[in-house]
Parts: structure tokens; C-alpha cells; sequence
């Protein structure tokens, strides 16, 4: 397997555009609020990448500007799939 | 009724208030900084110089977040401490009283040793302030000249580029930042940083800055050359700010030492972030680093002993995540050794873990602008470099801090050509998978 079979960073993407919602990895924020900034609802993602919260905001747009922009890597996203039992 | 004193307010002593406030609800906080804007995010100042954010956004915490955390804040400077009698002296010669105290004051930039510093025009990457008078400055400039090294040298050369100045780079040596990255990695970003049209001057020390009328006018360098420029900004190094407690004799080294519990050799007195020599159990020595999230950490850990919960501080291994002309790199672990000419010490976004490479073999891959290179001991990877693509960085950052026994894949790292990042790859879904 390679890294692309394994990491599928593309396909992940785009599902999350449908099913996903942004994670932050707080270890690597710097807290520089370029994610907020380009925001388009402005939802405070630099709050979320602070308290260690996944963006749960039901108006997220999952348009990806804060995941992009971020220059250390902090956000990514995660399927949220609907169809699986969540703990 | 408990009353904390925090001196600073940055990312260790923000972290120590919420820390604080988060197992007692009653006791007094009151933060005190000497920076007029309070807390910001300090690495954020080098987007807010390119015009990625604009100023407003380098704050994180909002009144409201301040009023939870039921914070009196204040701007004053701190004279001295007084530890015997619980108390601390303000310049203004007021005193106050604490129970338990923080020293948070942080880093700041070394001073350029040069004829001409004085002159309008010389600055420094280190304040929101700092950061506000480049712009000023940018305004009524056509060229820069950048002196130092590591990130914040670059963040200086970046800012100065995307606000359109012709940008001279001076390197003391024949590379950037050659105790943290390899020749590969360095040429990668000069190359880059050529692309984006600064100008790199290798081997190049300045002489003297030269100025008309008060203000910067050009630079001579120490083989004789004339640059004209109306900026020169200086990146070599920070200091930790140990001077208080350097004069209320406190154990102090490169910065404030401090056990594994946050505390200095005053039992109610407390040092975290850029401005504490932290223990490192990992190398058995004492270590200062400039980084937000240790900084974040060891404020948390420095507020929750303070307010008697006993919690040690466990240093990890030290990871950065940075832009180096535009490109994402990770640097994690202990990845190289020796001294850069172009940094005193420490720099911000910057640990001496880095540099304190043993006997390691590199193994080392580059595709286009993307590198990687691990540096691997006997069961161990002792360090990774990752610049550009940056799948593999989290995995890598698990696997050295976790010090995730590699064996399994350590021959086949050392073959000439290995497809690394696969060979990473592949072991850290197996790991997953048992």
C-alpha cells in the first residue's frame, strides 16, 4: 500500500464536504486566527483549535477555507459518517 | 481567599490562569504584562505583516473570555520581587501582594552588536508594537535588508517581499539555518526565496549601518559592499527575560530553572514558557525552548500546581510546525548539531533539543519541494524533518515522541533509495491495525 492508498487525503476531502466536520490537532496551533479569518460565517475556528473541539457548528459549510489556509496544519477533516453507531 | 500573581501574558501565562481559575473558583487572579496589548498571538505577527490577517485577528480571547476567567489585568512593569515577603514592586515603587507567583515574561530579541543600531529604521520581529512600526516604516521604504536566522529571520524576509520591497537576505555562512536543516532543506528554501525575488547574500556580515539624518540609508558590509536600503531588521536570536529573577535571586541559568513541577528555588514562585529552563528527562539536562505549545503547557501545568494540584510537567520531545518560504515544515525531535553564525542561542519557534543530535544515521528523501528526513537511532527515531507535503507528519510526530520502537522497519529505512514515506506509512497503519 502507498501513502496515497492509505491516507486517501483527496477522497477524504471530498466526503467530508458532505459528511465531515473540521478536527484541530491543538499541539500544532499556534492560535494566528488565519482560520477564522477567512472564515466565511465567520465561526471562530481558532476557539475550537484553543479548547481542542471539533467545529460542530451546524452552519460549518465544510468549504474547506480554514483547513487550507492554515499554515501549520492544525485542521483537517473527519467523516462524521451518519451511519455508524457514535460513542 | 487565594491570590495568584501572573507577570506576563502570553501563551503560559494565559494557560496558567485557565489552569488556575479551573480549580478555584474563588481565588484572586491578577495578570500583569508590560506589553500595552495584552495577550495576542506572537507568532500570528508574521501574517499580520504579509497582510494574511489583519490586526484585530491576533487576538484570541475576547472580553467575554477574559470575563469567565474572572482576570483583573493590568499594564505595569514589575520592578522586583520580594519572595520572603510575598510581595512584588511595581516601577512606580507600589507593592502588592501575592500567595502564589508567575513568571511568564517571555523572550525577547538580542540586540544587534553593530555601529548605527540606534538609527530609525533598525527593527526587530518580537511585539505587536514592533510589528506596527515595519508597517509604518514599509510605507515610505523601496528596499530591506534582513540580518539573522531560523524562522523569524525568514518571517522578516517574507513580510518585507509580500509588502513589495526589494529584499536583501545577508547569511553569515553558506546556508540557512545550518544546525537545524541540512544542506538539501536549506537549498530548498534559498531556492525558493530566490524564486520569490530576495536577494540572498551568502557569506555576508554587516559592518555597520549607515544612516542620513537620524535614519537608516543603506548598510556596508564587512567586505566593503554598499547596499542602500531604508530598513534593516534583525533576527538573530532571543533572550529569555530572566532579569526579574535574576534580582530577587532566583536560580537562574540560560533562563529561570525550574523542577518538574513548574517551581523555581522559591517554593511560591513559579517560571513557564520561553523565559524557563525546563528539565528534560530525555537528555538529563536543562533546556530552554521558544515554542507556543510547550509554553502553553508548562503554564498549565505551572497554574494547576500552583493552585495544589500537584502535576509534573513532562517534557516532550519538541515539534514545530512553521512556513520556510511558503513551505509547510515540521521539525521534530533532535534533528542536526553545531552552531548557526546567524543565531545567538535560542530564536523564537525554535528548541536547542533540535540541535542536540547523537550519533544518528539520516535517512533522507526529496521529491520536488517535498523532503523528508529521519534520523534514526538504534530502536528509536530520534528526529524527522518534513517539509512541503505533510502526510506524514502527524504519524511522525506520534513516532518520536511516543519513541515508538522502529526495528521493524529500520533495515529497510537504511537501503539506499527506500521509498520512505511509504515505508512510514505503511508501519504506522500496521501499528493501528495490532
Amino acid at each position: 500500500m502507498n501513502i496515497r492508498g492509505l491516507f486517501r487525503a483527496e477522497q477524504t476531502r471530498r466526503k467530508a464536504l458532505v459528511q465531515g466536520y473540521v478536527v484541530p490537532d491543538t499541539s500544532r496551533c499556534v492560535q494566528c486566527g488565519i482560520c477564522s479569518y477567512n472564515c466565511p460565517i465567520n465561526i471562530d475556528v481558532r476557539r475550537h483549535a484553543w479548547l481542542g473541539e471539533p467545529v460542530r457548528d451546524s452552519h460549518c459549510l465544510t468549504c474547506g477555507e480554514c483547513v487550507a489556509r492554515c499554515p501549520r496544519g492544525v485542521l483537517r477533516f473527519e467523516s462524521t459518517n451518519l451511519f455508524q453507531t457514535q460513542n | 481567599m487565594r491570590r495568584y500573581v501572573i507577570i506576563g501574558s502570553g501563551a503560559a501565562g494565559i494557560a496558567a490562569s485557565e489552569a488556575i481559575r479551573n480549580h478555584d473558583a474563588s481565588g484572586e487572579i491578577l495578570l500583569i504584562t508590560d506589553d500595552p496589548h495584552g495577550y495576542y498571538s506572537r507568532p500570528g505577527l508574521a501574517y499580520y505583516l504579509t497582510g494574511e490577517i489583519d490586526e484585530r485577528m491576533l487576538f484570541p480571547f475576547s472580553e467575554q473570555d477574559f470575563r469567565r476567567l474572572n482576570l483583573r489585568r493590568i499594564t505595569a512593569q514589575v520592578a522586583r520581587i520580594h519572595p520572603e515577603a510575598h510581595r512584588i514592586e511595581m516601577h512606580t515603587g507600589a507593592q502588592l501582594p501575592y500567595d502564589r507567583l508567575l513568571i511568564a515574561t517571555g523572550a525577547a530579541a538580542v540586540r544587534a552588536d553593530v555601529p548605527g543600531s540606534d538609527l530609525a529604521g533598525v527593527v526587530k520581529l518580537d511585539s505587536l508594537e514592533d510589528t506596527r512600526h515595519i508597517l509604518n516604516l514599509i510605507r515610505r521604504a523601496r528596499s530591506a535588508v534582513v540580518v539573522g536566522g531560523g524562522i523569524t529571520a525568514l518571517e522578516l524576509v517574507e513580510g518585507m517581499r509580500a509588502r513589495n520591497l526589494r529584499t536583501h537576505y545577508f547569511l553569515r555562512g553558506d546556508r540557512y539555518w545550518s544546525n537545524v536543516l541540512d544542506a538539501a532543506e536549506s537549498k530548498i528554501v534559498e531556492h525558493r526565496l530566490q524564486e520569490e525575488g530576495v536577494q540572498i547574500h551568502y557569506n555576508t556580515e554587516l559592518a555597520e549601518i549607515l544612516g542620513k539624518n537620524g535614519r537608516v540609508a543603506g548598510v556596508r558590509t564587512k567586505d566593503g559592499r554598499l547596499i542602500e536600503c531604508q530598513i534593516v531588521a534583525i533576527a538573530i536570536g532571543v533572550q529569555p527575560r530572566k532579569q526579574l529573577a535574576q534580582t530577587s535571586d532566583l536560580k537562574v541559568d540560560k533562563g529561570i530553572l525550574v523542577d518538574q513541577y513548574m517551581r523555581t528555588s522559591h517554593e511560591d514562585i513559579f517560571a513557564a514558557g520561553d523565559v524557563a529552563q525546563v528539565y528534560d528527562p530525555l537528555s538529563g539536562k536543562s533546556v530552554v525552548d521558544s515554542l507556543w505549545g510547550p509554553a502553553r503547557d508548562q503554564g498549565s501545568a505551572a497554574g494547576l500546581n500552583m493552585a495544589g494540584i500537584t502535576t509534573p510537567y513532562s517534557r516532550l520531545a519538541p515539534f514545530n510546525v512553521t512556513r520556510l518560504a511558503h513551505l509547510t515544515t515540521t521539525i521534530i525531535g533532535t534533528v542536526n548539531k553545531g552552531r548557526d553564525d546567524d543565531l545567538l542561542g535560542i530564536a523564537r519557534g525554535d528548541s536547542e533539543t533540535w540541535r542536540n543530535l547523537p550519533d544518528a544515521i539520516a535517512a533522507q528523501a526529496n521529491f520536488d519541494v517535498n523532503s523528508l528526513r529521519l534520523l534514526l537511532g538504534k530502536q528509536h527515531l530520534l528526529g524527522a524533518v518534513v517539509m512541503g507535503d505533510q502526510t506524514l507528519s502527524r504519524p511522525l510526530t506520534r513516532i518520536v515522541i511516543e519513541r515508538v520502537d522502529i526495528t521493524p522497519i529500520r533495515e529497510q529505512i537504511l537501503q539506499p533509495g527506500a521509498p520512505l514515506g511509504d515505508l512510514v506509512a505503511d508501519f504506522w497503519s500496521q501499528l493501528h491495525k495490532s
